[in-house]
């Protein structure tokens, strides 16, 4: 089979089949290019992904865009992205396209009124279990708080704050303690 | 008009969210709910929970679902509006085609060196609170109500909110089961 059309089909079967957002889809990817078809080793893979995470943008979709590339080039980058993105946008479209004529219904908005609060606990819930994983501690603590505050009650834009972080770091790297 | 600031702002998005579907939310409500207007706050958060139980990665779900609502609410057709999530969902992805590629071809062998990896000391902690940004950005009146305005339903959402907290942080209870439990909590009590 083309090579394009296979990576295409690869991504667009763990698009649809991944709830739980990018982070549920990665031992889905694992199984299929590592595993199954071996488009790229085990180390690559783990590479790729720490890559992906430590990068701006969706986590799976620089996942696949990585693998992408590595197996053919531009064209095979747009193969996977397109494969990982298209059931999510047709699924929300669909989805969009019906409930705008339905949020009005009694019935409806009193279900959202119960799901709004659940929301909320379920973006502050990773916000600790990464606190964890980033290794924020005592010492650095104030970086997370000042932040979060900065934008909440200052309204600063989160663009200012990611880039006065990474400009921080990379100066206390370079003149505070060079050997890390 | 409004195609080209969708685009501007999710390419935006795209560039600078750091920390995955979650670090982005506080990116994506600040642009397109306080920035723009394209949306209210409680929009913004069933847009959140419909991204979070349907399947995919949830910045693309967001992405496609706001570019939708942005093009609805500003009085455009079903057609105009599926051209709206299509500029959105694809400007949200045009900087990850161009880091990765520019990456595996060229900055592999700089993504160890120290210099990069003291910009992340710095970046992973700040992730971190914009995560908690996100989370307090959505902490409104729209989403919980008041004590004033309507006591009954602050009280249940604020008890929807500890227990889906402590169900999937400390009991790691499926999120989509407890937001399916959630809206049949509103459903009962706050209809």
């Amino acid at each position: 089979m083309n090579i394009y059309l296979e990576s295409f089909k690869t991504f667009f079967k763990i698009g649809i089949f991944t709830l739980g957002g990018g982070y549920a889809m990665i031992p889905l990817i694992e199984e299929e290019v590592v595993n199954k078809k071996q488009w790229v080793s085990k180390e690559e893979f783990l590479d790729i992904i720490a890559i992906a995470q430590s990068c701006p943008g969706v986590f799976a979709i620089n996942t696949s865009i990585f693998i992408g590339y590595k197996l053919s080039k531009l064209r095979g980058a747009i193969a996977t992205a397109l494969g990982t993105a298209l059931p999510s946008f047709l699924i929300i479209l669909g989805i969009a396209m019906f409930f705008h004529e339905f949020q009005d219904n009694p019935i409806v908005a009193s279900i959202f009124r119960g799901i709004r609060p659940a929301v909320v606990a379920l973006i502050a819930v990773p916000t600790f279990n990464l606190a964890k994983s980033a290794h924020v501690s005592w010492a650095n603590c104030w970086i997370p708080i000042g932040g979060a505050l900065l934008i909440w009650l200052l309204g600063v834009s989160p663009i200012f704050i990611i880039l006065a972080a990474a400009i921080c770091g990379w100066c206390y790297g370079k003149y505070i303690k060079p050997t890390i | 008009m409004i195609y080209l600031y969708l685009f501007i702002t999710f390419f935006e998005i795209g560039l600078f969210g750091f920390g995955g579907g979650y670090g982005m939310l506080s990116l994506i409500q600040g642009e397109v709910v306080h920035h723009w207007g394209w949306m209210t706050t409680s929009q913004f958060t069933d847009i959140v929970a419909i991204s979070q139980m349907t399947p995919g990665p949830i910045g693309i779900n967001s992405a496609t679902y706001c570019g939708y609502t942005a093009c609805h609410n500003a009085g455009f057709g079903v057609g105009m509006s599926v051209l709206g999530s299509a500029v959105a969902t694809f400007a949200l992805m045009l900087p990850s085609f161009i880091l990765m590629i520019l990456i595996s071809k060229m900055f592999m062998k700089y993504m160890k060196t120290n210099s990069v990896q003291s910009i992340f000391i710095g970046l992973r902690p700040a992730v971190v609170g914009l995560l908690a940004a996100a989370t307090l950005l959505l902490c409104t009146k729209e989403n919980f109500s008041t004590p004033d305005e309507n006591m009954w339903q602050f009280v249940i959402s604020v008890m929807l909110f500890v227990a889906t907290f402590v169900g999937t942080m400390f009991f790691k209870v499926n999120p989509i089961k407890m937001i399916v439990m959630s809206g049949f909590a509103g459903l009962l009590l706050l209809y």
